[in-house]
């Protein structure tokens, strides 16, 4: 369906190819996976097969790419239109139309299918997605699994033979990753359709995929194989592939049903052993006070939340919400999206006025204290680094970071330079990795030395070796003393990270205790180890690595 | 969401379902009773009133406004589009452009009086309200007065002519809000659709670069810089308009790989005509105002024009072969649209009809001052106006969101 002979991409100014001898064939209705790293040219392989690279990114291809019997050198993204369909990073710049309907609609309208067809294909489209119900909302009201769903269904609509979707459930919580994830395998299964896919939560789709191509790294040329045979030597796994490669099974399981059903004898050699406790210890959690006027210590904390409600646009975002954060604790905030964990953190920023309640960080209150201030008693992470980036260059980033902060000049640099050896000073903060992105963003935040760091959404867009960079980052900090607060879907991370995981759901906390504890009890939350591994309460490979030692 | 196998609720969605009962994550409401499958019959999308015939009605109402200045017939006017806006807009994103256009109408009301105080105006008043100190002028600038007497009947007069203005703003004001732009676009002939999308798309422009800079303000904060004052927008300046390049470019992109520009294949000869069509056309047009306008161009200015336009318009729909576009679910040009249109068509004929008949009553004299009276009859046209508020369907209520208000 998709052929790629011998392809190389070099984009204009590069002096190395962006991807090399790509040369493989994805057969009609499968399910092929593309791992790598960040940066080995993974989007450059995607953006091949609709034809954007080199048409729109500009560039040159050597080779040949095919699909459907359709050469890209000589078909215009938009005359290969009806066989593949594409949905990029960003579920919201792929949309022309602004209600769900006319989403679905746009692309078949431009294809000139006949309004009969177009108007049964977008109700059945409907069914599959589920998105009746939303029809005729406005998009960008929908909630990030929705708009991702909206998206696929908007190139489905087309009946195009071959869907590319570039990391489609990476900003999912897990409950909407599964319900997209299954909707792709429905396609696959139901309707023959050739999916390419990359993806960096492998521990999400490995189970789904018929193939997958490694991309060990840039300018390498592909593997391509079984998921079992590419997963025992890819650098990129997910942890159920690690505990399985650790506890020497053959063949290599890929799902956690696989993995639970050879997991007895390691069962019974963990029984008499315990998961290490976190270092430092956790701190236990401040119980629900009786009486919250009584009011704690407030030197032991280094955020205090009482019964914070927050209503904005006139949707209550939060209510009720108690929260306390001890010095060295590590919190991780778990929910679906728009349940209101990036609110709590604006909330703790002062981005964000309580409606009613009070925050507290130290002991200033968050929006009415002055920024200058605030930066030396909290720092946020956004979501999106680059917003707080605005220099040029690295050093000069650094140097108003410096300044920012009030700190002494080469503060924020001597930091960088701890955390990302690597990095130059003349960079643009454009051109860095993701995950290199993140850390600069961290290090221009850390310069004040705020005792409360938060972080959303930190492991978006990561890659494996990144967050394992980012996690012994933040254990380091935490083990000097900096509370940390994360929101975020990724429950490997939180399984790595967290003494503690508080669960909100429609704006309030349903969950508050120690990490262990609240994630092995939810399907959803639990990470692979807990979950193959359950009733014994181990989270992570290294946990178990450390226990067979 | 039908889940795999479209089984309601299967054991693997047990946690999320448990969490607050809303595992139906958007595909369903939240509702107890979510076990229904989704294939159940939902009621048919409300039909919606042509927008067009919202534009027309809209304009039809603003011209009615620039046939008078009687400031009691203007404010029916604007009460009767705003009772439309309020009882007939739907809950949308644009729909909430019409406070803008509100603030934008007082706003001119606002530098229309001002302008009034300060540089003066040639209305005879003889009512004095205040005496502002003269600022001399250079004899070069002998027609331009600054400051000196303010006159009852000035301000009067100032106020009339704003509220005029004003009137028409609001009118556009209430088109936008009670019809989609974008689905306005659907109307146009294929020929210029594409033309249209762009239009549409650098519409959306300014919202989205207005959500950018509210964002990297707030994230100034988190740098320790102040998040208001002049020079913070300054400095996200940048960063904003590269994000909003960014977006444009990868929007592009989608569009493109979505087959936005796809054209058909047709015979040369087509083609040729079809240029030759629309560039006589044009040329046409131009030669025919041309003609209308000079004085001896009378004999011949009108049937060029007819011709031209004709031309154009043959041009346009042969040009649309092209284009291989098909609509999904067009808004029909009903008896309801009509009837719309033909409301706010009435009001701005009887209007003009009465602003030759009586120019007395729809244009109050300022001098001498005299309180303005409501001409009955043409209040009583004005009232057509209202048409639209009973005859077309009600907006839905607001839907419930994913993070509603609290039901308790």
């Amino acid at each position: 369906m998709i052929r790629f002979e011998n392809v190389s991409v070099t984009y204009d100014g590069a002096p190395e190819p962006a991807v090399r001898g790509v040369d493989f064939e994805v057969p009609e209705g499968e399910l092929v996976l593309l791992v790598g790293p960040s940066g080995v040219g993974k989007s450059t392989v995607l953006g091949a097969v609709s034809g954007l690279v080199p048409h729109f990114t500009g560039g040159t291809l050597r080779g040949r790419v095919t699909v459907a019997g359709r050469d890209t050198r000589t078909h215009k993204p938009r005359e290969l239109a009806d066989v593949v369909g594409t949905v990029g990073q960003d579920p919201l710049s792929h949309f022309v139309t602004d209600t769900v309907e006319d989403e679905l609609a746009y692309g078949m309208e431009s294809l000139g299918v006949p309004p009969a067809v177009m108007r049964r294909r977008v109700e059945e489209t409907l069914d599959l997605l589920g998105l009746s119900d939303l029809r005729d909302r406005p998009i960008a009201t929908l909630s990030g699994g929705q708009q991702q769903r909206v998206a696929i269904g908007s190139v489905l609509t087309p009946h195009p033979r071959v869907l590319v979707l570039d990391e489609p459930t990476s900003a999912l919580d897990p409950a909407a990753a599964e319900e997209v994830l299954a909707v792709l395998q429905r396609l696959v299964h139901d309707l023959g359709t050739t999916v390419l896919m990359a993806e960096h939560r492998l521990e999400r789709v490995i189970q789904y995929a018929d193939q997958v191509a490694l991309l060990p790294g840039p300018g390498e040329p592909p593997l391509l194989g079984t998921p079992a045979e590419v997963m025992a030597v890819s650098s990129v796994h997910p942890p159920v592939v690690g505990l399985g490669r650790l506890a020497d099974w053959s063949p290599l399981p890929l799902t956690v049903r696989d993995a639970r059903r050879r997991a007895g004898p390691l069962r019974d050699r963990l029984a008499d052993r315990r998961p290490p406790a976190r270092e430092p210890a956790p701190p236990a959690p401040a119980p629900r006070r009786l009486f919250p006027r009584s009011r704690p210590d407030a030197a032991t904390h280094v955020a205090e939340v009482r019964d914070l409600a927050v209503r904005r646009d006139r949707v209550q975002a939060l209510r009720h919400i108690d929260l306390t954060v001890g010095p060295g604790e590590t919190i991780a905030l778990m929910g679906r999206n728009g349940a209101g964990k990036s609110t709590l953190l604006s909330t703790l920023v002062g981005l964000v006025s309580p409606t009613s309640g009070s925050v507290r960080t130290g002991d200033a209150v968050p929006h009415r204290t002055r920024p200058r201030d605030l930066v030396r008693r909290v720092g946020l992470v956004p979501q999106e680094p680059r917003d707080l980036l605005y220099a040029d260059t690295v050093a000069a980033e650094c140097a108003a970071a410096d300044e920012d902060a009030g700190a002494e000049p080469g503060t924020c640099r001597a930091l960088l330079t701890e955390l990302l050896p690597s990095v130059a000073d003349d960079i643009h903060p454009r051109d860095l990795s993701e995950g290199q992105r993140l850390t600069l963003a961290l290090a221009v935040v850390l310069t004040a030395r705020p005792p409360l760091l938060l972080l959303d959404e930190p492991t978006r867009g990561l890659d494996y070796a990144a967050k394992a960079r980012l996690v012994t980052i933040l254990r380091g900090l935490a083990a000097e003393g900096h509370a940390i607060v994360m929101a975020t879907h990724d429950v490997e991370l939180a399984a790595e990270l967290a003494h503690r995981v508080v669960l909100i759901a429609e704006g309030e906390v349903i969950a508050d205790g120690p990490a262990a504890e609240v994630v092995v009890a939810s399907p959803s939350f639990a990470p692979q180890v807990a979950k193959i591994l359950a009733p014994q309460h181990w989270l992570t490979v290294s946990q178990v690595r450390e226990a067979l030692r | 969401m039908p889940r795999k196998n479209g089984q309601p609720c299967p054991p693997n969605c047990g946690q999320s379902c448990r969490w607050g009962g809303t595992g139906g994550r958007g595909g369903t409401p939240r509702t107890p009773g979510r076990a229904t499958p989704p294939a159940q019959p939902r009621p048919r999308r409300t039909p919606q009133l042509h927008p067009g015939a919202w534009w027309l009605w809209s304009l039809a109402l603003g011209t009615a406004a620039t046939r008078t200045t009687n400031p009691l017939l203007l404010t029916l006017l604007i009460t009767v589009s705003a009772y439309v806006v309020a009882t007939r807009r739907p809950q949308t994103p644009w729909s909430r452009s019409y406070g803008a256009f509100l603030k934008l109408a007082l706003a001119v009301i606002l530098i229309r009086l001002t302008f009034a105080i300060i540089l003066g105006s040639p209305i005879p008043g003889t009512h004095t309200l205040l005496l502002l100190p003269e600022l001399p002028l250079p004899h070069w600038a002998q027609g331009i007065r600054l400051g000196g007497r303010v006159t009852a009947e000035a301000l009067t007069f100032a106020l009339y002519d704003a509220l005029r203005l004003a009137t028409l703003l609001i009118c556009v004001g209430a088109a936008n809000a009670l019809a989609n732009p974008s689905r306005l676009l659907k109307s146009l002939p294929g020929a210029l659709y594409e033309l249209g999308v762009a239009v549409v798309v650098a519409l959306t422009f300014a919202p989205h670069l207005i959500a950018d800079v509210r964002r990297l303000r707030a994230a100034r904060r988190l740098r320790g810089r102040p998040d208001k004052g002049v020079r913070g927008l300054l400095q996200v300046g940048l960063p904003v308009l590269e994000g909003a390049l960014e977006r444009s470019v990868s929007l592009a992109a989608a569009m493109d790989a979505r087959g936005y520009g796809r054209t058909a294949q047709v015979p040369p000869a087509v083609r040729r005509t079809t240029a030759a069509l629309t560039l006589g056309g044009l040329l046409g047009v131009c030669a025919g105002t041309y003609g209308l306008l000079t004085a001896e161009g009378g004999t011949y200015g009108l049937p060029v024009l007819l011709a031209g336009v004709a031309a154009a318009l043959a041009g346009l729909r042969l040009g649309g072969r092209r284009t291989l576009r098909t609509r999904y679910r067009p808004d029909p040009w009903d008896l309801r649209a009509w009837l719309v249109t033909a409301s706010g068509a009435a009001v701005a004929v009887l209007l003009t009809l009465a602003a030759s008949r009586d120019p007395a009553a729809l244009h109050p004299g300022v001098v001498p001052l005299v309180a303005p009276a409501l001409p009955l009859w043409p209040a009583a046209a004005v009232l057509i106006g209202l048409l639209p508020a009973f005859i077309t369907p009600a907006p839905e209520p607001r839907r419930t969101d994913t993070r509603k208000e609290p039901t308790t």
